[in-house]
């Protein structure tokens, strides 16, 4: 009977747990996507919370301050970080992924203020929805520069 | 050759830390006594030897000697020389000596402990502590040394230790590429060390709890004996963790103090556990019961805390935190799952010598609701854990990588972290063994009333959202019901002892420091929750571009844009843009702000500079967005009113003043009542004269 009592209490916790966890992954859940799989999904995507990565392109960045309105486009990248690792880092990457215009691209829009790590070949990782203008409407904008911070090795020019 | 010194101290200490654990457990089974004292002696050698290695590196770092790649990482010659020296935690290799060191000092001072009466447990701590000091130091040896120099071989620059060929030469770069400006902030100095004190620190209950495992002293001795350290390394944690929050809140410039990043639940997870085991190890030894549970505790704790060390320099997870990819990575996560299973392995043998001496037998006990606690601990745990390896399990099964952000978190975890609160409040005045709902709700019912009046309140006054209210209600719960166990406390002892009544508070709290040492950080947490809940609920923000003159409202405030100022300060290397702002609320004016950004040449990267007010009611926070510099029509903020949000830092002091109480040492009781005893022969010797 005590034993019971003390089990039942705990499974009604770890059932209420279970439920939580459940239904808050469900309700907030992002799918990781790359500018060819939002492409490739066509309709499907649209209202979908997605988070979408890519290469910013530094001639297509517009601010308009008034608004605080900033648009800017993302090249392909792969999401595969082995993938990156071999074809040589991510600096390399967003180089070509910048600089190959066969790459497919997504234009994303976002409202605040213009990051400080936003330039051209930074990765930015975007999370919102896409509208049926196919423009990304991004809630969230977060950018990582690899060449700042893990060039490990200094340029020789540097000397003498 | 100064690297290569630094570099032959670290292989020394290495070799020092490998044989004090083989001499440790050839001297306990052998039964020398010689051997575990040279154990130890090598043990307390590693303190001195790290020491000297870490100045050698400072002395690197604050000479500019590019040579060594990670002084070429982390310092710069524009940087000050206080940043230099802290740099040392600035990137992995020096964090990781870092943490060695500490581990060091740590381990020394066990060792030099009175061990009289534990001298079995002894060689074990040594063994667990020199096992996890071997394993840091070879991670530094062998992958991320803070030594290694550049070399110039055939035109090209090789990172390596010594010289990787014959005609090698020693290649100096110009200038270093200087600590992300991000990281160049009083917070910063002092947060990674913080949280890695706490995380150090709990390698000694760890060592203890593996050693009674071993020796089959499974009594609660080693809780007894760990219990101040448990302390010191939860003060240090917490401290850690919320010296963390205000970096980001003054530096980050996103209104917020906490993102559920990944890294941040790093730090967070073997913090729910040590706060799990703080309450569970005092079941034991006063019940008897959990043995098991604090066992694994313990255990979780420890790999936790290696986890959480490797996380926040490793880049494994995307995240502000990291800054580069590291070749460590599965050695760490070897050595983790190694531990946990050795020790669970461990445990499963000692199962039956740990069981209960007292059985739970009322759902409303102060063991039954503690162990309550621990449930909704370990449950927040798991959903931290689950949120962090989701992407990972959700590639693995389903082919598509799906990511939980902060909503998931906070949905999630509110009803666990309400619980606790509601917890805080009832589980001190339930009594150990038994009690009943009656007994509970005599205890309880004036505090009810008084937090339900505070409430109804607040929904006439302030909101009539129905979360905070949840969440002040129960906030008002623990204060009451916390402040009138120490009124009921002090004024018992008041009657009985004929004290007045703040002598009596004193020393009721004096006597019993743990138990009132633990409310006052029930207060704090509640004060905390106070600021969470405001910032959460009750964030407001708006943004504009403002012409000089102009203003924008929010809340009651009104901000009007005054004037802008650039300026270059070719010292610092960093380019200055100042505006100034005038503050009123409901047309009163109150002052001015300025906001301002930084942009550092070296790094090419601005930071953002929030212009603060701070009251008990609301921050107003401000923050630069943007500048038109030639014609200077405008400028444009974004304005953040962060409701109650000091509470969360008031709350946080509250805290320090807490645990500083319940950890201060408390006179040894056999030295105390011997003291009392020859004062009663004395008082006795001089009436008889």
């Amino acid at each position: 009977m005590k034993i019971n009592k003390f089990f039942m209490g705990g499974a009604l916790i770890l059932a209420g747990v279970v439920y939580l966890i459940a239904s808050s992954t469900q309700a907030n859940a992002e799918y990781f996507m790359t500018v060819d799989e939002l492409i490739a999904d066509g309709d499907n995507a649209y209202g979908k919370s997605l988070r979408l990565s890519g290469a910013v392109i530094g001639d297509t960045v517009q601010y308009d301050p008034e608004t605080l309105t900033l648009t800017f486009e993302i090249a392909h990248v792969t999401g595969d970080n082995k993938e990156i690792e071999r074809q040589g880092g991510l600096a390399l990457v967003l180089f070509q992924a910048v600089n190959d215009p066969t790459r497919q691209r997504v234009k994303i829009q976002y409202v605040g203020p213009k990051p400080d790590l936003l330039r051209s070949e930074a990765q930015a990782i975007v999370t919102g929805k896409l509208n049926e203008d196919g423009v990304f409407i991004a809630e969230e904008l977060l950018l990582k520069c690899p060449t700042r911070y893990d060039e490990a090795v200094p340029e020789q020019a540097a000397s003498n | 050759m100064i690297a290569e010194f630094g570099f032959g101290i670290l292989v020394v200490s290495l070799i020092v830390t490998v044989y004090s654990g083989i001499a440790a457990v050839y001297g306990v089974l052998n039964k020398s006594a010689g051997l575990v004292e040279s154990a130890r002696r090598a043990q307390l050698l590693t303190f001195p030897l790290l020491t000297l290695s870490s100045i050698v590196l400072i002395y690197l770092l604050t000479n500019n000697r590019f040579e060594v790649s990670f002084v070429y990482e982390v310092t710069s010659r524009s940087m000050p020389t206080y940043l230099q020296v802290t740099a040392w935690w600035g990137g992995q290799a020096g964090s990781l000596l870092f943490w060695s060191w500490l581990l060091a000092v740590f381990t020394s001072a066990v060792t030099l402990r009175k061990w009289d009466r534990d001298i079995e447990f002894l060689p074990w701590v040594i063994v667990v502590s020199a096992i996890t000091l071997a394993f840091f130091l070879g991670m530094i040896v062998f992958f991320e040394n803070p030594f290694t120099r550049f070399w110039l071989v055939d035109g090209n620059v090789v990172p390596s230790m010594f010289a990787p060929s014959a005609t090698a030469t020693v290649f100096t770069p110009q200038d270093g590429q200087g600590l992300n400006p991000l990281l160049r902030h009083p917070g910063m100095i002092i947060h990674p060390p913080m949280l890695y004190l706490g995380f150090v620190a709990y390698v000694v209950p760890f060592a203890f709890a593996i050693a009674a495992l071993i020796t089959g002293r499974t009594d609660d001795r080693w809780t007894r004996i760990t219990r101040r350290w448990s302390l010191w390394a939860w003060l240090f944690l917490t401290l850690g963790l919320v010296l963390g929050g205000r970096w980001a809140y003054d530096v980050l410039g996103w209104g917020g103090y906490w993102g559920w990043d990944p890294v941040e639940i790093a730090a967070f997870m073997p913090w729910l556990t040590g706060t799990a085991l703080l309450h569970s190890t005092m079941i034991q030894e006063k019940r008897g019961m959990l043995k098991h549970w604090n066992m694994i505790l313990v255990i979780l704790t420890y790999a936790l805390v290696v986890f959480g060390t490797f996380l926040t320099r490793s880049g494994v997870l995307s995240s502000v935190h990291s800054f580069a990819n590291s070749p460590i990575g599965p050695f760490f996560m070897g050595f983790v799952t190694l531990t946990l299973v050795s020790s669970i392995a461990l445990l499963i043998k000692r199962w039956p010598e740990l069981q209960s001496e007292n059985e739970m037998k009322s759902m409303l006990s102060r063991e039954a609701l503690f162990l309550l606690n621990n449930l909704l601990f370990m449950s927040i745990l798991v959903i931290c854990f689950w949120g962090v390896i989701y992407p990972l399990i959700s590639e693995l099964f389903t082919g598509q990588k799906v990511t939980v952000g902060p909503p998931y978190y906070e949905r999630a975890t509110g009803p666990l972290f309400a619980g606790l609160l509601f917890l805080m409040a009832v589980a001190p005045l339930s009594a150990w063994g038994h009690s009943t709902l009656q007994t509970l709700g005599r205890a309880i019912w004036k505090s009810t009333l008084a937090a339900a009046v505070v409430t109804i309140f607040l929904t006439i006054t302030y909101t009539q959202n129905i979360y905070a209210l949840v969440g002040f209600f129960l906030v008002a719960l623990v204060l009451f019901t916390t402040g009138h166990e120490f009124w009921r406390g002090a004024s018992a002892r008041q009657k009985s002892q004929g004290e007045n009544f703040f002598a009596a508070l004193t020393r009721l709290m004096g006597r019993n420091r743990r138990r009132y040492g633990g409310y006052i950080i029930h207060i704090s947490m509640a004060l905390m929750a106070i600021g969470i809940l405001g910032i959460e609920i009750f964030q407001k923000e708006t943004q504009g571009t403002l012409a000089e003159g102009e203003s924008l409202n929010i809340a009651n405030y009104t901000v009007t844009y005054r004037e802008l100022a650039s300026w270059n300060s070719p010292g610092e290397g960093v380019n200055y843009t100042r505006s100034v702002v005038d503050i009123y609320e409901n047309g009163v004016y109150l002052g001015q702000l300025a906001p301002r950004i930084d942009y550092y040449y070296d790094a090419e990267q601005n930071m953002t500079i929030p212009g603060q007010r701070s009251t008990f009611r609301d921050d107003l926070y401000i923050l630069l967005v943007d500048w038109q510099p030639v014609s200077s029509i405008g400028a444009t903020f974004k304005i953040y009113v962060n409701p109650l949000v000091n509470w969360l830092w008031i709350g946080s002091i509250v805290f320090l003043f807490g645990i500083i109480f319940a950890a201060w040492p408390e006179k040894d009781p056999a030295e105390v009542s011997v003291r009392r005893k020859s004062a009663r022969d004395n008082r006795q010797a001089s009436a008889a004269d």
